[in-house]
């Protein structure tokens, strides 16, 4: 019941939302909508029972297509992580002001109801059916309410992204012909079985898909302009979770899928992940726009997790998962202040910010604790998932962590060079007058920063639930 | 015992807190009392512990499982044995001191900028206490990067001034470069014994080949030379100078910096068991010694002099670990803890007095004005300089016999950097306490001696800078005289009996420290005598002096060829690759499926007989393939 | 008479009404050779169809299989003058309004 309920509130009272006229009451009816759906989420996370088929009924007879969820570790982790992210958006975004609100709240929610599904699907055509229900809404948040380039930057998310989607589907149909029982079940999936070139082939197919989407180097473009441009609850939604996407589908749908292919080519992926690492930290390092490099240092951070994914240790796996929300976090957490100060100081830019230390001591001290967050500073929930995933990535070659390990050096290098530049030195002619953060912001972010710490010196939890997805990857390869 | 381990950091820890979130509401002189009170619980609470290790040896407290997962885990646990607990008394005990002297040297601040600066300090004490009682080595890292952390917000506590907020970025890149090496060592533990804990880690590097136990311990040095700022990367040390002068003396002098050489001395087998990456650290931390020793004889400003006196020093002990005398370095690190922080705190006394004028050729004479502050440094600059029976004679001289043991090549260099450490020391202490005053007649008006908050530390580590090399005389002196190595002894037994043993013979000994000594004293008579009527040059200096006052201009070497070509190289990335390559692409494609539609278009020309013949040749074309199929598939696969 | 007479007199005559399309740009010339295309087809669908029949008679008195292509013949003379109507008109209608039968001046839909 909980599984469903999870994609149904935020469907249904996303269209209500559609037709709410008055702004305010908006605003306060996806708010507690939202907080409904994390309600489910949190009991779903910790208080439910062993994982399996939550829920499996008739969908589309003719095609084998079931709407049939499944609810695992994994799953649960990134539930939660949407279920909480949403209603800290909608807190800490209160007070922006949006033409045509009902609209723009409506498709949040309903994007919502998209990613929920997409955890949570069991069935290809139903998970391909998540995918773009999560997708769509985005394009309008970003064609509508983004910033002045916002029409070519969309259509070019709007390409990439749909490329992949295309080839993710010719994939689909391909394997659904090559089911044992036509079907498109996960578990028909898994069991299916392929030539050594087949499976190469569509291997790469659905992974390109899931790389445009997470975004891993060199399919990462769009993804800098996106952010840039998109309204930033927007970009927080895609930068904090809808990344996550990509890098579910592939431990849900690629590597026990070709549990070979996957095997075969982990050598290149690694090295492609890694060799985006080490390429976006430096870009990132000479970004006068803050957005932007928010952006790029998310690039950095994800190809860590694949990279990590496709050791396929378990600790690499492991650390994997629990990067993955606490990613979310930290990025989203980012973001908020990111839009906090253009809000605010009316720029973006390093060269124009500076000195809000004096100005607003709130805020710089919540900024410092989520860049270091972002440098995976240890006792900040960051450190544990990358120390696993080095740890993985080690086990698995040596000369590959030495490598990418440089990339912990740029983080400083690049994270601290714009916690200078925003928050110290002498004020500009932006920051002159600048306030501190309003209350709604700052009780998300502080909400925030104890799930950072609490997470780093006490991981467990995490561990915990997402232990049985990785055993389930571990012992089938 | 055990419920007692855990308050040690917990004090620090609510200290921080309380002055982190109240800072805005708490008066100072409640913000010093926290700030101080919480270190000095810490320190009684340590000497409960060191008593308690003295009596029962040491043990290990495990709080909760930090990481776990399958098959592996990492708990979250504190040892505290002879090692440890020695590290705890010098932490919280010279911590406590710095608060102190604090709260009387930071008086100006403002109330939450004050409050700040306390949590900060508390928070680097909390670090640092989780780095030396971490029972595996993710906890001393997590400890290790915390302290870095601290030293970063610490360096940049006057924020609003850029230089020093790139000196605290430089700090922390360059600390991070070595904790990359610190994490690949730990990595490597962990790939190859499984467990990342002090004890099994230990106990089963008999099972690692030689090129394991190499690696691991080359990489944890890469650690060290971060955080112990050794050649080549020590020159964070002396701009981090920037930060509060009891931060120097307390992060930059006493404890942080010497995190290295405990971690080196905790895995004292793994270095015993690896002899090439010992000659590696002998090697490194003489030469640090020599070269630190050169530039710290030509500089100007209080405290550039004693920073790079730091790291000569922390080169010494590098030394000394390399050539197996743990237990020296240690000792080292104990004695120059005491007499370090206090030349920065008579450093600080003086530059509170002279109303932050740092630059000794506009001091001079302050002997008279400030009585105390001189009388103790003069103390500190005796035991620096090795002058028995002051502290630094006996530790250094443990240092230098044992480097003489390994390769008397090393003791002679040694001891010529102990000539230029007499020489620079005396050369600060002439200028600024001896002669007359060389300020402006404002500056001598308002000179004063410093408040008993200040004064007291003082007192109390030259006390300590003067006795406490007595727990480490040599046996050449008394037999079993040396109690500091007694009570070490269980740490380094291990290594003990890996190591051959040869000692020098009494009469060698006496001759050796004779000699240095005498030659130090003529130093110091030859030093005071040159700098006692010292008048500030008025023409450039050039040559070899120039060299040395712009400290072999490494810092710009380091900029030209990393700092700007990597800088150069991501611009390049950002603008040429990611824009007109990756992106170009891209776009390539959008524009080329453009282009081609824009030709296509062509044909919908609007003539009706272009149609016509075109469909008419499609027909053609068609009927030849409908008829002949074989015979066309059969050209086209040749065409092709 | 063999079949391959009517087969290479069909095919001249289609090919003249197919280079005269395609040639010739007065809209009436085009629609006479139009004209002699389908003739030309219509030629050859009754050849073929005596043939046919002319065949199946041999086994099957009395039978009228392979007369329908005879019948098409009928329908296509019927379509293709009300074809004829509806084209002659608009060549009217096109001619009042460019004063010429030129089909290059009709490419209004180009842009």
């Amino acid at each position: 019941m909980i599984p469903v309920s999870l994609i149904l509130i935020p469907l249904i009272t996303g269209i209500i939302a559609f037709f709410l006229k008055e702004a305010k009451l908006v605003r306060s009816f996806v708010l507690l909508s939202s907080l409904i759906t994390l309600l489910f989420a949190l009991a779903a996370a910790f208080f439910s029972s062993a994982p399996g088929p939550a829920l499996d009924v008739e969908w589309l007879p003719s095609l084998g297509s079931r709407f049939s969820l499944m609810m695992d570790g994994m799953g649960k982790m990134l539930c939660l992580l949407t279920a909480v992210s949403f209603p800290a958006i909608f807190i800490a975004i209160q007070k922006n002001e949006y033409k045509n609100s009902s609209s723009f709240y409506g498709l949040m929610l309903l994007s919502q109801a998209g990613l929920m599904g997409v955890f949570l699907a069991a069935d290809a055509l139903l998970f391909y059916f998540f995918w773009e229900l999560a997708l769509i809404p985005v394009y309008f948040l970003c064609s509508i309410w983004g910033g002045e380039k916002r029409i070519a930057v969309t259509f070019k998310f709007f390409v990439y992204t749909f490329l992949g989607s295309l080839l993710m589907l010719a994939g689909l149909l391909y394997l659904y012909f090559h089911t044992a029982d036509h079907s498109f079940s996960l578990n028909s999936f898994y069991h299916i079985s392929l030539s050594g070139k087949q499976e190469a082939f569509i291997f790469w197919l659905f992974f390109i898909a899931f790389a445009i989407k997470m975004p891993i180097f060199p399919f990462h473009t769009w993804q800098p302009d996106a952010y840039e441009q998109s309204p930033t609850a927007t970009t927080m939604v895609m930068s904090g979770i809808m990344v996550k996407m990509g890098i579910f589908a592939v431990i849900r749908w690629l590597i026990p899928v070709f549990p070979h292919a996957s095997i075969q080519f982990a050598h290149l992926i690694i090295l492609l992940a890694i060799t985006g690492m080490i390429y976006a930290s430096l870009i990132a390092f000479r970004q006068d726009d803050i957005k932007r490099l928010v952006a790029y240092s998310s690039i950095a951070h994800i190809g860590l997790i694949c990279a990590a994914i496709f050791t396929q240790s378990t600790m690499g796996l492991q650390g994997a998962m629990i990067q993955m929300f606490n990613h979310g976090i930290n990025v989203i957490g980012l973001w908020i202040l990111v839009d906090t100060i253009e809000q605010k100081m009316g720029t973006r830019k390093l060269s124009e910010l500076g000195g809000l230390a004096q100005k607003a001591p709130v805020m710089a001290i919540l900024f410092v604790v989520m860049a270091l967050a972002n440098i995976a500073l240890p006792l900040t929930n960051a450190f544990v998932g990358e120390f696993l995933m080095f740890n993985g990535l080690f086990s698995y070659h040596v000369l590959f962590t030495a490598f990418a390990g440089i990339s912990i050096i740029l983080a400083a290098v690049y994270t601290l060079q714009m916690v200078q530049k925003v928050l110290y030195g002498n004020t500009s002619a932006f920051t002159e007058k600048a306030v501190d953060i309003t209350a709604n912001v700052k009780w998300v972010l502080i909400v925030f920063v104890i799930i950072i710490l609490v997470l780093g010196v006490y991981p467990q939890p995490m561990l915990d639930l997402t232990i049985d997805t990785v055993k389930s990857i571990t012992t089938k390869s | 015992m055990n419920t007692l381990v855990f308050l040690v950091p917990i004090f620090p820890l609510l200290g921080f807190l309380i002055n982190g979130l109240g800072r805005k509401s708490l008066s100072k002189t409640a913000i010093s009392l926290i700030g101080s009170g919480s270190i000095l619980a810490s320190f009684l609470v340590s000497i409960v512990l060191f008593f308690d290790v003295k009596a029962n040896g040491g043990s290990v407290t495990q709080l909760f499982e930090f990481i776990k997962t399958e098959g592996f885990h990492i708990p979250f646990a504190f040892q505290v044995d002879q090692l440890s607990s020695l590290f705890l008394l010098i932490i919280t005990g010279i911590g406590f001191l710095i608060h102190l002297y604090s709260s009387a040297y930071m008086h100006e601040e403002e109330p939450q900028h004050f409050g700040r600066y306390f949590a900060y300090l508390n928070l680097f004490v909390f670090s640092m206490l989780l780095l030396v009682m971490g029972a595996n080595y993710v906890i001393m890292f997590i400890g290790w990067e915390g302290v870095g952390l601290c030293s970063y917000l610490l360096i940049g506590f006057w924020f609003k001034n850029n230089d020093y907020n790139y000196a605290a970025r430089k700090a922390f890149v360059m600390n991070r470069i070595g904790d990359l090496g610190f994490l690949l060592a730990v990595f490597w533990i962990l790939a190859k014994l499984g467990t990342a804990s002090y004890a099994e880690v230990f106990a089963g590097a008999g099972k690692l080949t030689a090129f394991d136990i190499t690696a691991i311990t080359s990489l944890l040095f890469i650690g060290a030379m971060g955080k112990s700022a050794q050649i080549p990367l020590y020159t964070w040390l002396p701009d981090a100078m920037a930060g509060p002068t009891p931060v120097s003396a307390l992060i930059h002098a006493a404890t942080m910096v010497t995190a290295g050489i405990y971690m080196i001395a905790r895995s004292n087998i793994l270095y015993t068991m690896a002899p090439a990456t010992q000659s590696l650290i002998a090697i490194v931390g003489l030469a640090t010694a020599i070269f630190a020793a050169t530039i710290a004889l030509k500089q100007n400003d209080i405290k550039k002099v004693l920073a790079y006196s730091t790291v000569s020093q922390l080169g010494y002990m590098f030394l000394g670990l390399g050539v197996g005398a743990y237990t020296g370095a240690v000792f080292h690190v104990m004695t120059h803890a005491f007499f370090k922080a206090l030349l920065f705190l008579g450093a600080g006394s003086v530059i509170h007095a002279m109303h932050h004028e740092q630059d000794i050729r506009k001091m001079g004479g302050l002997k008279k004005y400030m009585p105390v502050t001189q009388l103790t440094f003069l103390l500190a600059c005796l035991a620096i300089a090795g002058i028995p029976p002051f502290s630094g004679f006996f530790s250094k001289d443990e240092i230098l016999t044992a480097a003489f043991e390994k390769n008397p090549l090393y003791y002679y260099i040694g001891v010529a950097g102990a000539l230029m450490t007499a020489f620079y020391m005396f050369r600060l202490y002439t200028l600024t306490f001896l002669g007359k005053f060389r300020g402006t007649a404002e500056a001598a008006h308002h000179l004063h001696e410093s408040p008993w908050q200040m004064t007291v530390p003082l007192i109390v580590l030259a006390v300590l800078s003067v006795v406490g090399g007595w727990i480490g005389i040599p046996e050449v002196f008394a037999e079993n005289a040396h109690s500091l190595e007694h009570f070490l002894s269980p740490i380094f037994a291990e290594s003990a009996k890996l190591a051959e043993h040869h000692s020098l013979s009494h009469s060698q000994e006496y001759l050796m420290m004779g000699g240095t000594t005498a030659a130090i004293i003529l130093v110091i008579l030859f030093t005071i005598n040159k700098h006692k009527n010292y008048i500030p040059p008025v023409s450039e200096t050039s040559g070899l002096s120039k060299l040395l006052e712009n400290k072999w201009y490494i810092d710009e070497l380091y900029d030209t060829v990393i700092a700007k070509p990597v800088q150069a190289f991501a611009g390049l990335l950002k603008n040429v690759v990611e824009k007109t390559g990756i992106d170009g692409l891209v776009n390539g494609v959008g524009k080329l499926v453009g282009y081609g539609s824009r030709q296509l278009r062509l044909l919908q020309s609007g003539q009706v007989g272009n149609y016509i013949l075109i469909m008419v040749m499609a027909m053609v074309v068609f009927f030849l393939i409908w008829f002949n199929d074989g015979y066309l598939v059969h050209i086209f696969k040749k065409i092709i | 008479m063999p079949i391959q007479n009517y087969i290479y007199l069909c095919l001249t005559l289609f090919s003249i009404g197919i280079i005269g399309v395609l040639t010739r740009r007065n809209a009436i010339i085009i629609f006479m050779c139009i004209e002699l295309m389908l003739n030309a087809v219509n030629l050859l669908l009754v050849a073929f169809s005596k043939m046919h029949h002319a065949y199946v008679l041999k086994s099957y008195p009395d039978t009228t299989v392979g007369t329908e292509g005879q019948l098409f013949v009928f329908f296509i003379m019927v379509v293709a003058a009300a074809e004829v109507s509806v084209g002659l008109a608009i060549i009217v209608m096109m001619f009042r309004n460019t004063h010429s039968v030129d089909i290059n001046f009709l490419n209004r839909l180009k842009n």
